[in-house]
């Protein structure tokens, strides 16, 4: 199907959107679902990757923002819709991509967008009862300076000043003039457990029916299975669970508000700190989203550099989380210890490349921040070669035919193929249910292209395929690793000079990459300004989640643990 | 170990030293602590990682006696706030806290439950973690290294040494209070702030134009 037959098909309804630096489509609201349904239907569109809202105050509009791929790979396809800014209400598409289903309530929750027909419209990272939708261009935080950093009111007249010094109660709170703390109620989690699914009255076999009790179990935000703040209700039905719902925002550290406030080049230390456990991968993102709009490429030699940090931290985020997984599956630390020792030897060259251990905000737009130091191609060189493919082997004789890992996760926690691509999964979760999809392959950025490596692709989709994706996904990095360090040229390591403020022309951009928990993606509108739009981050391991209600579901109480394990998540990425 | 304990210029026979040492009730009982401090097993951010870490061989904070790190309150002796507190956090914090048994202690890993850290301006985030818990040591750093995180760790120590049974709150007659929990209102409310409120709100003459919203 051509442009031609779209436009013709929803005249009036379907415009290109022509404001410059953007891309896409605008859709009217009224044909939304349907043009959702053709796209997928019958242009193959069926994942779709992101959901977003902005905040245009000057024009008094809503837009949001939808970023739809195709599984088999290729280009992406945008499309928006406009709505006044004024009690916003946009119809739902859970019905068509269920993995919409937390991004629009993120939506909501954050910039107050209604969406009609979504079956569970509430806050998913603020609590009930919050007050105001904290994204809004024209909503203040209760430590809110100026609206652009860098900010004025830090240096007064040569003299430190903190804010909460003239705040009332010297913290981090305001309320709105007419709240009284007396007739407060606080909405407990009343709505949420109401709506639990219960699985009712089952018939006992001798005709009359057998009532069973449904009891809600709590797990979280404080449990050493959960991998930091993250809470989960659980509805039994004896030991089975009929049940299951994230509770998100414990860990919500607004780093979108934070974003737009800052400078580009402020939020790059920021972005550490998402999925702290793969902090160059982060990076990687931010500066591709940034760097399309400013129509930059890195050197030679800065993209090598980029490509070896991106795969190294692709290893130790996949160490740590079979370690984690196995210490779900009860071997309490031990694999653990053997994937940390690893772990380690490259947290050491991170040091030494970029001064930190974790956050190590190398990337810089338009190159990385300084060159290698010495010797340390050496090191990596020894790493991949040697000492790693060995380290995986172990691993892998230890673990992979380990009896007690492969009843406990064999068939555990399965996600077939169709739901996995509804459900916007990505990563080493989709490609376990048989979805070749990989960003470095399917829309290759940086210079993936020039490497030999595989996709990693099991098809059962349960706990055992994702761990085993993620042992072939380190395999595959030290191949791309041992290319690197064979091809890595001489040259410079940053095009132009480095600079503190960039030059960003207005216009939108989305730039993604496959980082080891899944697809991450940056959309980012500029306006011209030092400060970005807006700062939207499509965060794997959030979107991760939406299925994972529907995997636990007729599994034990235990096997949650396992799946959630396996999905791997990491709150900082998850919450934001 | 008779070294560390040996306290008052008592002279313990030539042949008795081996067996015999001689010392303080409040040495001994603080030498019995600080040598076994159970930390609860509890991340809430970046620093989190940090702290497993330290547990793991290359650091092993079981060299100070440390390694059992348990999931319940009820049993732990030290929380390390290892991340970004948030408001929606606070209350289990509190309530976390309130049901370690006593004597407790809290460490401030990192910037963020230091003072908020990078995300101090954020509208969801509590600007340190002593806004509300009593915190012994704080850690800088984003994220500190394990090596900062064992120097708190050995400033705890330090501090658990000076103590002394006769003034430490959890032998005072009268029993400890609890701390209030939070609340999540339109924003977070700490009980303790809502006299103020009141207070501020009854100062306050209403406009008489009834409706503004
Ligand atoms: S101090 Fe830094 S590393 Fe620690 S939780 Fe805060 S942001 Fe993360």
């Amino acid at each position: 199907m051509t442009l031609e037959e779209y436009t013709d098909r929803f005249t009036g309804m379907l415009n290109f959107d022509e404001r410059k630096g953007y891309e896409g489509y605008i859709v009217h609201s009224e044909r939304l679902v349907e043009f959702a349904r053709t796209i997928r239907d019958e242009l193959g569109y069926d994942y779709l990757s992101s959901v977003t809202g902005v905040d245009y105050l000057p024009d008094e509009q809503i837009e949001v923002v939808y970023h739809a791929y195709r599984s088999q790979g290729g280009p992406g396809l945008v499309f928006k819709v406009q709505v006044p800014r004024i009690n916003p209400i946009v119809p739902s598409l859970v019905s068509i991509f269920p993995g919409a289903d937390f991004q629009e309530r993120e939506a909501w929750d954050l910039l107050g967008i209604r969406f009609e027909g979504h079956p569970n419209l509430r806050r998913i990272l603020m609590w009930e009862g919050f007050h105001g939708h904290p994204l809004r261009k024209d909503w203040e935080e209760p430590y809110f300076e100026e609206s652009e950093k860098p900010f004025n009111s830090r240096w007064p007249e040569g003299k430190a000043f903190r804010i909460e010094e003239n705040k009332p109660f010297k913290k981090n709170v305001q309320y709105p003039p007419e709240f009284t703390p007396d007739g407060w109620i606080p909405e407990a989690d009343t709505a949420l457990y109401s709506g639990m699914v219960r699985l009712g009255a089952k018939d006992a076999g001798n005709g009359r029916s057998l009532e069973t009790d449904q009891i809600l179990v709590n797990l979280g935000p404080q449990h050493p299975s959960t991998h930091g703040v993250f809470r989960m209700v659980v509805s039994l039905d004896g030991e089975e669970i009929a049940d299951l719902q994230p509770v998100l925002g414990y860990l919500h550290r607004n780093h979108e508000k934070i974003g737009e406030r800052n400078t580009y080049l402020m939020n790059m230390p920021f972005t550490d700190r998402l999925d702290y456990l793969a902090s160059m991968g982060n990076n990687f993102g931010y500066a591709l989203a940034v760097e399309k709009l400013m129509g930059i490429t890195p050197p030679e030699r800065a993209e090598y550099i980029r490509v070896m940090m991106a795969e190294l931290t692709r290893i130790v985020s996949h160490l740590f989380s079979i370690g984690t997984l196995l210490n779900d599956l009860g071997a309490f630390f031990t694999p653990m210890l053997y994937a940390l020792t690893e772990r380690e030897l490259i947290l050491d060259i991170f040091e030494a490349v970029s001064g930190s251990r974790m956050m190590c905000n190398y990337f810089r737009f338009g190159g990385v921040a300084r060159d290698l130091p010495e010797g340390i191609l050496e090191k990596v060189y020894e790493l991949v070669t040697e000492r790693l493919p060995r380290k995986v082997d172990e691993l892998d004789t230890y673990l992979t035919d380990n009896e007690i890992v492969r009843t406990r996760s064999i068939g555990i926690g399965v996600l077939p193929r169709e739901q996995a691509i509804e459900y916007s999964a990505a990563g080493p979760v989709l490609r376990a249910s048989g979805v070749g999809y990989d960003v470095r392959r399917a829309e290759s950025y940086s210079i993936y292209d020039r490497f030999d490596f595989d996709v990693a692709i099991r098809h059962n989709g349960d706990v055992y395929d994702r761990y085993l994706v993620r042992l072939e996904e380190i395999r595959q990095s030290l191949r791309i690793l041992q290319q690197v360090v064979r091809d890595i040229p001489d040259g410079e390591f940053q095009t132009g000079k480095p600079q503190y403020q960039v030059r960003v022309p207005p216009g939108e951009s989305y730039g993604r990459v496959e980082n080891p928990k899944g697809e991450l993606g940056f959309y980012i509108v500029s306006n011209g300004k030092p400060n970005p739009w807006r700062y939207h981050i499509r965060s794997p391991s959030f979107i991760n989640l939406t299925a994972f209600g529907e995997m636990c579901k007729g599994h034990k109480i235990a096997d949650v643990v396992a799946i959630l394990g396996s999905i791997d998540i990491v709150l900082g990425e998850v919450d934001r | 170990m008779g070294d560390d304990l040996n306290g008052p210029e008592y002279q313990v026979p030539e042949e008795l030293r081996s067996h015999i040492t001689i010392t303080t009730l409040d040495r001994i009982y603080n030498w019995g602590r600080r040598s076994s401090v159970w930390p609860m097993m509890f991340g809430l951010a970046c620093c989190a990682i940090e702290m497993i870490c330290v547990a793991a061989s290359r650091y092993d904070f079981s060299r100070f006696g440390m390694e059992v790190m348990r999931p319940s309150p009820r049993q732990s002796d030290l929380m390390i706030v290892s991340g970004t507190v948030t408001k929606k956090m606070i209350p289990q914090i509190v309530r976390l806290y309130n049901q370690m048994p006593e004597p407790k202690y809290v460490l401030a890993m990192g910037a963020c439950a230091s003072g908020g850290g990078p995300f101090k301006e954020g509208y969801n985030v509590v600007s340190g973690v002593d806004k509300f818990i009593p915190v012994d040591v704080y850690v800088p750093g984003c994220p500190p290294t394990p090596q900062a995180l064992l120097n708190g760790l050995i400033k705890l120590q330090e501090k658990i040494d000076t103590q002394s049974i006769r003034t430490v709150r959890w032998y005072k007659r009268e029993a400890s209070e609890p701390i209030p929990i939070p609340i999540l209102g339109p924003d977070l409310i700490d009980p303790r702030d809502i006299p103020i409120l009141d207070a501020k709100r009854a100062s306050v003459v209403k406009p008489d134009v009834p409706e503004n919203s």
